[in-house]
């Protein structure tokens, strides 16, 4: 899959403010296709970690009811600018990303 | 006699499916980290306790939920939860009236603040609980949001 992921990390003392956008369908498996009236299977991410310095700082597990598109904020202490921030999803069909970005 | 046992027998196999039905016994939970039963969980109570172990809760001052008083489209909800408290090890977003109410759950290590933002889906008007375990404890805050357009439906 092309880049899903778009990830920032902004320093304010030792603090990094992470802030990202993960480009998903999110659905519920309860729409239905207007066409065929069928129901569109559930697709939607179920967990998405955050790791610095090889450490998991954030582990996230979403439900279906996560907007489509998902957007995530949190912070941690202990970094300093230059260190990398890795993210990394896996949704309920297998399908997962990875991006990376330096704290600024 | 026989009928005694029988009776026992079907008895305590009916408590193991019960057991199951409440996300206690999922197999999932043992196999992988995301849990299948507190997300499939029709009620706050079950949604806790598939997650936390416990439904046990405070509520607390020390939480804010910064969201729309009045969200015009329930399918984008903007949620931030923050709290002051220490030992915060993990932050629950909880849209009380949705089918599967628990939305998301943020498992925080020791450095991770006490502050997380998503975006939600929301069917109706309702409550949104946050939900912040510090401590080994459950204390929640709530705040009320109306939904103009419901988000589940197609």
């Amino acid at each position: 899959m092309a880049n899903s992921i778009r990830i920032r990390a902004q320093i304010s003392g030792d603090t990094a403010t992470v802030k990202a956008l993960i480009t998903h369908p999110m659905e519920t498996g309860q729409r239905k296709d207007k066409k065929t009236g069928n129901k569109i299977p559930a697709h939607f991410i179920q967990e998405v970690k955050c790791e610095h310095g090889g450490k998991v700082v954030v582990n996230a597990q979403w439900g279906a009811a996560v907007s489509k598109n998902p957007y995530l904020s949190f912070a941690f202490s202990g970094a300093k600018a230059g260190d990398t921030v890795k993210l990394s999803w896996v949704d309920n069909k297998g399908e997962s990303d990875t991006a990376e970005a330096k704290v600024k | 006699m026989k009928r005694r046992s029988f009776l026992k027998g079907t008895m305590a196999s009916s408590a193991v499916a019960v057991a199951v039905g409440a996300g206690l016994l999922n197999p999932r939970n043992v196999l992988a980290a995301w849990p299948q039963g507190a997300f499939d969980a029709k009620s706050f109570q079950d949604a806790m306790t598939g997650l936390f172990g416990s439904a046990d809760n405070t509520a607390s001052g020390d939480i804010q939920i910064k969201a729309p008083d009045i969200a015009e489209n329930g399918a984008v909800v903007p949620v931030t939860v923050n709290t002051k408290m220490t030992n915060v090890s993990a932050i629950a977003i909880v849209a009380e009236k949705n089918g599967q109410p628990l939305a998301a759950n943020f498992e925080l290590a020791a450095n991770a603040k006490g502050t997380v933002s998503t975006r939600i889906k929301m069917g109706k008007t309702m409550d949104v609980v946050a939900v912040v375990k510090s401590g080994g404890k459950l204390y929640t805050a709530r705040k009320n949001v109306k939904v103009t357009i419901g988000g589940c439906g197609g």
